[in-house]
């Protein structure tokens, strides 16, 4: 089922490579053609006022380059982690079968530390976004 | 000769594709359009052709001759970067989703996808977090305020979701045995996957809506927080792109969730694509339904859902699955 010789893999009669490397020139050929008609046929009078940023009407003061608040780079550091450990149980499950129970005790050994992990970044606070209420 | 024929075959089942895909975005949206003016006791658009059927055309001539505006404060290379991202990540999605058996034609079969990746649900996994940049860096290069605070929302509830979207197919692959897409649909053709997995169907779904930043999970747009959010900036056709990008996706979650729980193109009488573009179709339905339906949740609401909620049952229904196939040691 799979194409795996060289030859299947650039047939053009074979859900392979070449089939969706064209795929991928023809969407992104599509996208280029949409935006070159769009700068095309639109017309261009751009002013000063036109071309400030709009923050609902009001004049903006200085640069959105603001500094990111702290949660979000924690939620980017659990997600990584855990998406990483994630990949370890995808490619458990795609063998689980022929695993057997082996495998499967093993697993729930990685998703028991993976949930007292998560217990821990809950417990310490990782996970609290709302105002605090005390 | 044969190679020649073979590459004309494909492109036209290219062309097919792409165009259906186009189509059946421009005329979701009119659906949408329509039936929310309806559960809102609105008309919708009714201008346009006989039951406003002319609006995605007056709406693509409109959003092609608007002028694009690209703010003096912003980062220009990014800026214009960002919806071509999103609109390219949701279609190039659909490649490995397969819309019926092979046919025969000339003598020789033809494979209903485009791509059977045998990694076709990473293939997915990985475009799907592609797609998140082209939110994040439009409302980084906008440098507005309030497109910033919706690109930084966006990657925050993309990497919560994207988690439990993750776990929660892990047990189709137990399932099925493989991240093939083809291979995940034949395994259907008994028993859907939903009536195995309902705890994943609903983690799948929840997370999937979150994904296509739809109500209520439209937290980087939020029109009456935000403006717009991460699209405040943009106008024209790359405002449009962004638009398109959003309806292919709710396409591509359409195909995703028909192809991994409700048994892909498999069904009786009709033929395989009518059934699949069906499932597509009730899928969309639902929502719009629930966009017409359900507030939008506040910040820490749907961080608090995805950690606190969807991640450990994911985990929990993993390890449950697990034994009760060791155990069952079905198929």
């Amino acid at each position: 089922m799979q194409p795996i010789d060289a030859h299947a893999l650039l047939s053009p009669w074979q859900p392979g490579m070449l089939s969706l490397t064209l795929y991928g020139v023809v969407v992104i050929a599509l996208t280029l053609a949409i935006l070159f008609l769009s700068r095309w046929l639109g017309r261009h009078q751009p002013n000063d006022e036109k071309l400030r940023v709009y923050e609902s009407g009001i004049i903006p003061t200085g640069q959105a380059r603001l500094r990111y608040p702290v949660p979000f780079f924690m939620v980017a550091i659990f997600f990584l982690i855990f998406d990483v450990e994630g990949a370890y149980i995808f490619s458990w499950a795609v063998a689980s079968r022929p695993l057997g129970w082996a495998g499967w005790l093993q697993i729930e050994f990685f998703i028991g530390v993976l949930i007292a992990g998560l217990i821990y970044v809950w417990v310490k606070g990782g996970l609290e976004w709302g105002p605090k209420r005390d | 000769m044969n190679y020649l024929l073979g590459l004309i075959v494909l492109l036209i089942k290219i062309a097919v594709m792409l165009g259906g895909l186009l189509l059946v975005a421009s005329y979701l949206v009119w659906l949408e359009r329509k039936l929310l003016a309806r559960l809102q006791i609105r008309l919708g658009p009714n201008r346009a052709g006989i039951f406003g059927l002319l609006q995605p055309i007056a709406d693509a001539i409109k959003l092609l001759t608007k002028e694009e505006i690209v703010p003096t404060a912003a980062d220009g290379f990014i800026f214009r970067l960002a919806p071509a991202v999103v609109a390219v990540t949701a279609m190039m999605m659909f490649a490995v989703v397969p819309l019926g058996p092979d046919i025969r034609l000339f003598g020789r079969s033809v494979p209903m996808v485009i791509t059977d990746l045998n990694v076709g649900l990473l293939f997915v996994f990985a475009l799907s977090s592609l797609g998140v940049y082209g939110v994040a860096l439009g409302g980084w290069a906008s440098n507005s305020k309030f497109a910033l605070l919706g690109g930084i929302r966006g990657a925050a509830q993309m990497i919560s979701y994207e988690l439990a979207l993750g776990l929660s197919l892990v047990p189709v692959v137990m399932l099925a045995g493989s991240f093939s897409l083809t291979a995940i649909v034949d395994a259907q053709s008994g028993v859907p996957f939903i009536v195995l997995q309902p705890v994943s169907f609903a983690i799948f779904v929840i997370s999937a809506m979150a994904e296509s930043k739809r109500i209520p999970f439209d937290l980087p747009e939020a029109e009456n927080e935000l403006g717009a959010g991460f699209h405040t900036e943009y106008s024209g056709m790359r405002f449009g792109l962004f638009f398109l990008g959003e309806y292919v996706h709710i396409q591509v979650l359409g195909a995703l969730t028909a192809v991994f729980f409700l048994g892909g193109w498999h069904g009786p009488w009709l033929p395989p694509v009518v059934w699949l573009m069906l499932k597509i179709f009730i899928v969309a339905l639902i929502m719009i339904w629930i966009r017409g339906t359900l507030p939008r949740l506040r910040y820490d609401q749907l961080m608090a859902l995805g950690w606190k909620v969807l991640i450990p049952v994911s985990l929990i229904n993993i390890v449950v699955t697990g034994a009760f196939i060791q155990f069952a040691g079905f198929s």
